[in-house]
């Protein structure tokens, strides 16, 4: 090891150690940045992520009409049997018998929030909601039926 | 009244005559050394709290979180709480440990460290013990203080408590060479190991101001090697909690485990008080040449808020490394302190004598 060697060493490790500092000092002088939010305290302004997965629903629309055909695709993509859907028969405008969902039961206790029901959708009917405040006293009250009632399939949707 | 030129030494001059004519002079000795030790434990409780909080405080910032903000006011209760928890827990020795020695290691490295608190100028005149040798006191002090470790690793009969007390060893040995030779430099300009000398000596200027860069080298040579000592990140290998859980620490709990920790922080002050003794002044107020309304006002400050403030600057810093920089490897370590930190400060102190020998500091 040369001399010059010896001394730049000294100099790119004083150099480095200074910028480590100075992120850090900028941290702690800065602190508007937190990434920690005083959660109970700003439940009005609770600033959540767009693709934070709470718990999966069902959009309505104002005519209380949704978009799932019930094809099952969800069920049959949920790794743990969170999502059973029930079928009936209804007999639409022009005479026919056309299959259409009865209740769409989603138990909330087992999902993991995989979001593989979301990916299976082919109608955009299920979405994950950002709403995380599950806790009850009792389970039975995760057990949730998606579908609003007396709801019906939107035109169009196939 | 100038505030930090208040002598404290007629205070304890007030209480000792107020005790010889009230009892015999056996008692007033007794009675003396019973209220200094009941304020050096109170002192060094409320310290500890008090760093404690401060650390976590500092790490949160450093890392964009909060800390800790639930228990009282910005959460200055989770450091009352987090004692009243440690001193409730129950206290286990291990069934293979060596019992006698595994209780005593905690008591011997405690008691080493407010040992070290005896020489140190908390202000104008408020020294317990102002002895001639003050600064090789305190190194000879807090170097006993890695026996205590090596006892705690050893005892607990467990190879992650021996490794890491291996290594508190080796690296505490190594690094003291260079603080050492740091704290002579100042010795060598100051003329004097006593740390009321010391703090005297700066009275026209603080050494970091009147030694030029050989005494900011020393300073900084200092700091890494007092961080080193403490067995603080980024020399945390004795812990290295990735590594060895908690190094020799890990068998401890309840209040034993908070001995070990409350030593900690009590070592981190003594170092970082040692260093602002020596390169900052101690207790003496911040002046600037002869700007007199300017040093007026600075000596209005109170002495002993000088000597924490200045401490607790340098906390900060060592907070601050701590909070940034990763642990090094033992071969790193080893090589920063044979390769780099002793030969720089061996030359630095060569250059800081010739200096003061031919008078080029003012």
């Amino acid at each position: 090891m040369t001399l010059g060697n010896y001394f730049g060493n000294i100099y790119k490790g004083l150099k480095s150690l200074a910028t480590g500092m100075r992120l850090t000092g900028k941290y702690f002088v800065r602190r508007g940045d937190s990434l920690t939010q005083n959660y109970p305290n700003n439940r009005e302004t609770l600033k959540l992520a767009d693709r934070f997965r709470g718990e999966v629903v069902m959009p309505h629309n104002e005519s209380n009409e949704h978009r799932c055909t019930g094809c099952t695709a969800c069920e049959l993509a949920c790794p743990n049997g969170s999502i059973k859907i029930l079928t009936k028969f209804v007999v639409n405008e022009e005479g026919k018998k056309k299959k259409a969902i009865d209740t769409f039961v989603y138990h909330l206790d087992t999902c993991t929030m995989c979001n593989l029901c979301i990916v299976a959708c082919p109608t955009d009917a299920i979405i994950m909601a950002n709403n995380f405040e599950h806790s009850v006293f009792d389970r039975t009250k995760l057990l949730k039926v998606l579908n609003k009632p007396e709801s019906k399939i939107m035109t169009g949707v196939e | 009244m100038i505030l930090s030129i208040y002598n404290f030494t007629s205070l304890t001059d007030n209480f000792h005559s107020f005790l010889s004519a009230h009892m015999a002079e056996g008692f007033v000795l007794a009675t003396e050394l019973v209220v200094t030790g009941l304020l050096v434990i109170t002192f060094v409780a409320v310290l500890a709290m008090v760093l404690i909080y401060l650390e976590r405080k500092v790490a949160a910032y450093m890392q964009l979180r909060e800390g800790p903000n639930r228990v009282g006011i910005y959460g200055t209760g989770q450091v009352v709480a987090d004692v009243l928890k440690l001193v409730l827990k129950e206290g286990i020795t291990p069934n293979g440990a060596d019992k006698l020695m595994f209780n005593l290691a905690p008591y011997v490295v405690l008691s080493t460290c407010m040992l070290a608190l005896a020489p140190i100028a908390f202000g104008n005149g408020l020294v317990l013990w102002d002895l001639n040798i003050g600064v090789l006191y305190i190194t000879s002090i807090t170097s006993l203080g890695v026996i205590g470790i090596l006892i705690a690793g050893w005892s607990s009969n467990n190879k992650y408590s021996m490794l890491g007390a291996m290594r508190s060893g080796a690296q505490i040995v190594s690094y003291e060479l260079s603080a050492g030779l740091c704290i002579i430099s100042i010795v060598v300009l100051s003329g004097s190991m006593q740390m009321s000398e010391i703090v005297n000596s700066q009275a026209d200027g603080w050494w970091i101001f009147k030694g030029h860069i050989p005494v900011i080298i020393a300073f900084v040579i200092f700091i890494i090697a007092a961080t080193a000592e403490l067995n603080r990140a980024p020399f945390d290998l004795a812990e290295a909690e990735s590594e060895l859980t908690a190094g020799f620490h890990t068998e401890y709990s309840g209040m034993k485990f908070a001995m070990f920790f409350l030593a900690e922080y009590i070592n981190m002050f003594v170092l970082c008080a040692l260093a602002a003794t020596l390169f900052l002044g101690g207790w003496m107020p911040f002046h600037i040449g002869n700007w007199t309304a300017f040093n007026n006002v600075m000596d209005y400050i109170p002495s002993p808020l000088w000597f924490f403030g200045k401490t607790f600057f340098i906390i900060f810093i060592i907070m601050w490394f701590r909070w940034t920089f990763p642990r090094l490897r033992v071969d790193q370590l080893l090589d920063l302190e044979w390769k780099y930190l002793l030969p720089i400060s061996m030359v630095n102190l060569l250059a800081i004598a010739l200096m003061n020998i031919l008078g080029w500091h003012f």
